[in-house]
């Protein structure tokens, strides 16, 4: 029987892990090292890092750190921060990870993800979509952390990511960073209905029910989470956690 | 004994193999990260991972000049080999992503996902899924039934010789996911990422 993958997402800032509301107010968490380390216990499926201002700030995301991480982890990982280029991919993949997640650039140069993925295998390469409503109560999906907003629909550039060989579509919503009330499956439904990839949803999730829902309802292949794996509880005490092997059966 | 055993992995250019090598590493050895023909001829066990297009994969074995020295290794000399993913998928006949032809130690050929049920099941398949071991194997010593163990792909291999077939997946249908004929291993899933499963068959591999 085919089981989802739950991803913890960790955000990355000043080399210090981080935990955003809405793509701002930043909440410090600790030293990412260490959270691998606890992940590595409660033997989590996958670890995702981001270093959320290496795009706004022209660089790419450190490759030191990345090697840090790849020897401590006993998971896949996959790591997103200002890759825009092949040779980015190169070493960021020669540094220990498994997959590249790119989010600025695929908007920008959308034949950018056709070139990775013959390069380095659809599997190796990840599109973030990020996406809230504008004025006009539409969904458009937003680059460098969310400030830049581009012509796109998710939908639209979902497919258009997919066509370019993608591997698969983090769908992630700015409006439910850290909010921990749920996903927006709606959304994810519409998504991973029209497209053929699998779809991780990201944003929203604030107890194991709400990944369940992503998974049965809007068919979601993969469940990820920030604030759920970072926070004990809605209150927001720092405590690292992830579910038991029993309840990943039950998502 | 064991730690003097010469584990080669497999460096044509396909993908990460810094998981399979830190694994390999926590098992207490050092392997042999090389394409040399020198290394290959020298090696008492060899792991073949990969990821990519099956294609690119096989020119990419063809300008590094090692397909006879691997051929002479696993076919006349027997040492165990492990094919891992698109590595396992190179061991087939021909393969529906390009049109290089494989390697050839497996009556086998390598087809894409045909889903019918696209809402449920998307392709590559990425996430965890169980094995139906189908033989008894020194790779599956200790290692139950229905296990889990990851998966990442969108083709997967057509075996028509039932006694080569050692374990079988079900995704939206029955797939084979791991083949074996003598000394020659394939895994269609990721020991390398499956925990302790994984770290378990890796195990198994090497003191085979």
């Amino acid at each position: 029987m085919f089981r989802p993958r739950i991803i913890p997402v960790l955000l990355l800032k000043d080399n210090g892990l981080i935990k955003s509301t809405k793509f701002k107010n930043y909440n410090y968490i600790g030293d990412p090292i260490n959270a691998v380390k606890i992940f590595n216990d409660l033997k989590s499926d996958e670890l995702v890092f981001l270093d959320i201002n290496a795009s706004k700030e022209k660089r790419l995301i450190s490759l030191e750190f990345v090697k840090k991480v790849s020897e401590e982890a006993n998971m896949p990982f996959a790591v997103g921060g200002g890759i825009k280029s092949l040779d980015h991919i190169h070493k960021v993949i020669s540094s220990g990870a498994e997959k590249v997640i790119i989010c600025s650039e695929a908007v920008r140069n959308p034949q950018f993800i056709k070139e990775a993925s013959y390069s380095f295998g659809t599997s190796t390469v990840s599109v973030c979509v990020d996406y809230r409503k504008t004025l006009f109560k539409n969904n458009s999906v937003f680059t460098l952390s969310g400030n830049k907003k581009s012509r796109y629909s998710p939908l639209e550039f979902s497919k258009l990511m997919q066509d370019k060989g993608a591997g698969e579509i983090i769908l992630q919503s700015i409006s439910r960073d850290g909010i921990m009330e749920g996903y927006d499956l709606d959304l994810i439904k519409e998504i991973s209905s029209n497209l053929e990839i699998p779809v991780v949803a990201l944003g929203g999730a604030g107890d194991l029910n709400d990944l369940h829902l992503a998974f049965r309802e809007s068919k979601a292949s993969a469940l990820a989470a920030g604030s759920l794996f970072v926070y004990q509880s809605k209150r927001r005490g720092v405590l690292i956690n992830y579910p038991e092997k029993s309840e990943l059966k039950e998502i | 004994m064991l730690k003097m055993t010469r584990i080669l992995i497999l460096d044509y250019g396909m993908g990460n193999i810094f998981s399979v090598q830190k694994k390999i590493k926590a098992l207490g050895l050092t392997p042999i990260i090389s394409n040399s023909e020198e290394d290959i001829l020298n090696a008492d066990k060899i792991i073949f991972p990969g990821v990519g297009h099956f294609s690119n994969a096989m020119e990419n074995l063809k300008k590094l000049n090692v397909i006879q020295s691997l051929n002479e290794k696993v076919l006349e000399q027997k040492t165990p080999v492990l094919g891992i993913c698109l590595g396992m998928q190179l061991m087939a006949k021909t393969s529906e992503e390009g049109n290089l032809n494989g390697l050839g130690w497996f009556d086998a050929t390598v087809k894409k996902f045909n889903i019918q049920d696209k809402l449920n099941f998307k392709v590559p398949q990425m996430g965890w899924n169980t094995i139906l071991i189908n033989k008894k194997s020194d790779l599956m010593i200790g290692i139950p039934d229905q296990s889990e163990l990851y998966f990442i792909h969108s083709f997967y291999i057509e075996c028509s010789v039932e006694k080569d077939i050692l374990n079988k997946t079900v995704y939206e249908s029955e797939f084979v996911s791991a083949i074996q004929k003598d000394n020659i291993f394939g895994v269609q899933y990721h020991p390398e990422k499956s925990h302790e499963i994984g770290e378990k068959m890796l195990k198994n591999f090497i003191e085979i």
